[in-house]
């Protein structure tokens, strides 16, 4: 790979970037003088709807995982791709295609109406475990389908031999499997939800449902108290960490036997069942897309009609986008190697607002931290794309290593010259999907730029939580449609790059 | 008397046709190359696979539209004929009841079977406590509980060694013997059908050659048999 130089100085710029924050956050904390109930509730809150999104996720995983698993149908492969798609859905976008259905004017809401029940609000704990689910319920149903494809063939047929019906297929075939694979899938989720900041800004709030994450920013923003800010920013460290050096201990890897490689034979289905697996599929895939089918038909008409200021962030956020790409492409490659994505994935325990906490207090003796809002943002969604990046790119890294290593050797090739005619063009492909992934996370981010953000050099999703805050709803739902297409487009322009001429 | 007539079924881009005269009960080895169709034929008589055309019929009565379990046929496969989380003796019972209590006869008549291929000791053991020997006499000691007439074996012995493999193969010609099965045993192994298959029966890419008797066949190999078994 790189020269040894290079690879050790991107370890030491990423390890400085994420620990000198933290330093940083820990001198300020012990400014701190109180820690009282505002505290322990955001903890409280903070653990209480984690637990709940991740135990509400996999649940309701079981069933779909169960129906996709059993039924063959026409876009069945797009179904399961789809579910794919809410990691680079710009979680402010799904906000308000929840809002359209389950909000205050919703679509729900007006059928309770209409049928003379109250009506519902999507505000609150609520509103947080519904966001929750509709991100994490098809990652939950990925890690349970792949249980499913992966049960041995020859398990399924000894049940067919011995005449189980539903329940004992259930009971002896799929609980066990289950009970390897919802423990880690309910353990991922329940980190990532721990960290909760853009869902819990836009629909928690107040002081009964306020993540550590929303307590930060609020205490940096509206009160100015750094010190706050910094004992709240270690309790989530402490907090995440832990959570996920326990989420490590549950992650499985044994995939129960491998059956032989057999054509699938369906499950024999009473005429019930098979109704009952079509009907689930139907009410999760409406359930995912009708958010964003109606945030189109209301938001799609009024694109043109957006005011200057929301292009200007869109263009704003694109270049954030495009520079965040390329600097975590560059960082990426000389860290493609055992230790450089170890070192990239402390970046994830720490989350995006600590960072933005421990940076704000790094430059303000220097400059205003709202002056350099946009190159903070952008290295911090660089930093928090690198570990997916590298999860992508090191196994191709190291073949193509492999692979080449002696005829490069042989024709003498120096490093510059093997990265030019060797490494980058075998790695096209994987390079454009990361490139796509991380340009779409970034496109979408909503996270450190609210800490360091002002009205006139806000990104996309920024202005698109300030429209909501006016309640110009309908500008916002076309400034949403916006920022999904441009999310969407970056991510399919990159990967088709990837895969042109590769 | 097993009958399988004019049997066919579509894999893709593989046909399978076989058209074999009635089988008394007896152990039939079944050989031929991999992808010939060995196993397509054990999962169409088991029932894991459907039938396009043709019937298979026992004692006369047509049984190739009866689920699995309806079937008078049990089956081995090549690996995990146990489930890896139960107990040997609750796999056994499995052959009799799904229910979580089992009653003082049952558990006489699991310990029964359990005790005919050698492990009364082991019933609380779970899979991965035996030996490879061991796991496949669990197996085969549920097959007795089920106690159907024909028994199709995919090959489930071929990962022990030599002398493992012969003790139970010894064990289900014994059975076998003693309860009048049909047995068709899939092999690679000439040896397997020499040491306790009467009849032989090869099977081509797509189609069968009528079962010949074991000895004979071996002794004068037509030319195909020669080619797949790589004698000059």
């Amino acid at each position: 790979m790189a020269p040894r130089s290079i690879q050790i100085t991107a370890c030491i710029a990423v390890s400085a970037f994420v620990f000198l924050p933290i330093i940083f956050v820990w001198r300020e904390a012990t400014h701190s003088t109180s820690f009282g109930s505002p505290e322990w509730s955001a903890l409280r809150f903070t653990i209480k709807q984690a637990f709940f999104s991740a135990f509400l996720s996999v649940i309701l995983a079981v069933p779909l995982a169960r129906a996709l698993a059993r039924t063959e149908f026409r876009g069945r492969n797009l179904v399961v791709m789809l579910l794919g798609a809410p990691f680079i859905l710009p979680v402010i976008v799904a906000v308000l295609g929840l809002i359209a259905v389950f909000g205050q004017n919703g679509v729900l809401n007006g059928i309770l109406m209409f049928l003379g029940l109250g009506k519902i609000s999507i505000y609150g704990f609520q509103g947080v475990l519904l966001a929750h689910v509709f991100f994490n319920l098809p990652l939950a149903t990925r890690m349970l389908l792949f249980g499913w494809q992966s049960l041995p063939n020859e398990r399924i047929r000894l049940g067919q031999s011995l005449g189980f019906g539903a329940w004992p297929r259930f009971r002896f075939i799929e609980f066990p499997m289950l009970c390897k694979i919802a423990p880690s899938a309910f353990a991922i989720i329940f980190v990532i939800c721990l960290s909760s900041f853009a869902v819990a800004l836009t629909l928690g709030g107040g002081p009964k449902s306020t993540t550590i994450e929303l307590a930060i920013y609020q205490a940096i923003r509206f009160d100015f108290d750094f010190a706050a800010a910094a004992l709240l920013g270690l309790m989530q460290l402490t907090l995440s960490m832990t959570a996920a050096l326990t989420a490590l201990s549950f992650a499985q890897n044994d995939v129960m036997g491998l059956g032989l490689d057999r054509p699938f034979v369906a499950v024999s289905r009473c005429l019930g069942e098979s109704m009952l697996d079509f009907v689930v599929i139907l009410f999760f895939v409406g359930f995912l897309f009708l958010p964003l089918l109606l945030l189109l038909v209301q938001g799609a008409s009024g694109i043109w009609d957006l005011p200057g200021s929301v292009w200007s962030a869109a263009l704003r956020s694109i270049l954030i986008a495009l520079g965040a790409t390329g600097i975590c492409l560059v960082v990426a490659l000389p860290l493609a190697t055992r230790v450089g994505e170890l070192v990239a994935t402390l970046g994830i325990a720490v989350s995006p607002l600590v960072l933005g906490t421990g940076l704000f207090l790094i430059v303000r003796p220097y400059v205003n931290p709202f002056d350099i809002a946009v190159i903070v943002t952008l290295c911090v969604n660089a930093l928090m794309s690198l570990p997916f990046v590298l999860r992508i790119l090191r196994p191709e890294v190291e073949t193509t290593q492999r692979n080449f290593a002696n005829l490069s050797e042989a024709l003498r090739l120096g490093p510059w010259a093997k990265l030019r005619w060797v490494l980058l063009p075998r790695l096209k492909r994987p390079i454009g999907f990361a490139a796509g992934l991380t340009a779409a996370l970034s496109m979408g981010d909503l996270g450190v730029i609210a800490l360091f953000g002002v009205a006139e050099k806000a990104t996309l999703p920024l202005k698109l939580y300030q429209l909501m805050g006016s309640y110009r709803m309908d500008e916002a739902a076309s400034a949403a449609i916006l920022l999904l297409c441009i999310s969407v487009g970056l991510f399919w322009i990159f990967e088709k790059w990837g895969q042109w001429y590769a | 008397m097993l009958e399988i007539s004019n049997l066919m079924a579509t894999n893709r881009d593989f046909t399978l046709l076989v058209d074999l005269p009635p089988l008394e009960p007896a152990i039939y080895a079944l050989i031929g190359p991999s992808g010939g169709g060995k196993s397509t034929l054990l999962a169409l008589l088991a029932g894991f696979q459907k039938l396009s055309s043709g019937q298979i019929l026992w004692s006369k009565r047509n049984i190739s539209n009866d689920p699995p379990a309806k079937r008078p046929i049990a089956i081995l496969f090549q690996e995990n004929n146990l489930f890896p989380h139960l107990s040997v003796e609750r796999n056994v019972a499995l052959a009799l009841t799904t229910q979580k209590n089992l009653s003082p006869q049952q558990k006489q008549t699991i310990n029964n079977a359990l005790d005919r291929v050698g492990l009364a000791k082991h019933a609380a053991k779970k899979p991965s406590a035996l030996s490879g020997g061991q796991q496949s006499r669990a197996a085969l000691a549920r097959v007795l509980l089920q106690d159907k007439p024909i028994l199709l074996l995919d090959e489930p012995f071929s990962a022990l060694g030599p002398a493992l493999k012969q003790d139970m193969l010894d064990l289900v010609s014994e059975i076998a013997a003693e309860k009048q099965t049909t047995v068709i045993m899939v092999t690679h192994d000439v040896l397997d059908a020499k040491r306790i298959a009467i009849k032989t029966i090869f099977m081509h890419t797509g189609f069968v050659e009528p079962p010949k008797e074991t000895a004979a066949l071996f002794s004068s190999p037509s030319e195909l048999l020669s080619a797949y078994l790589g004698k000059t």
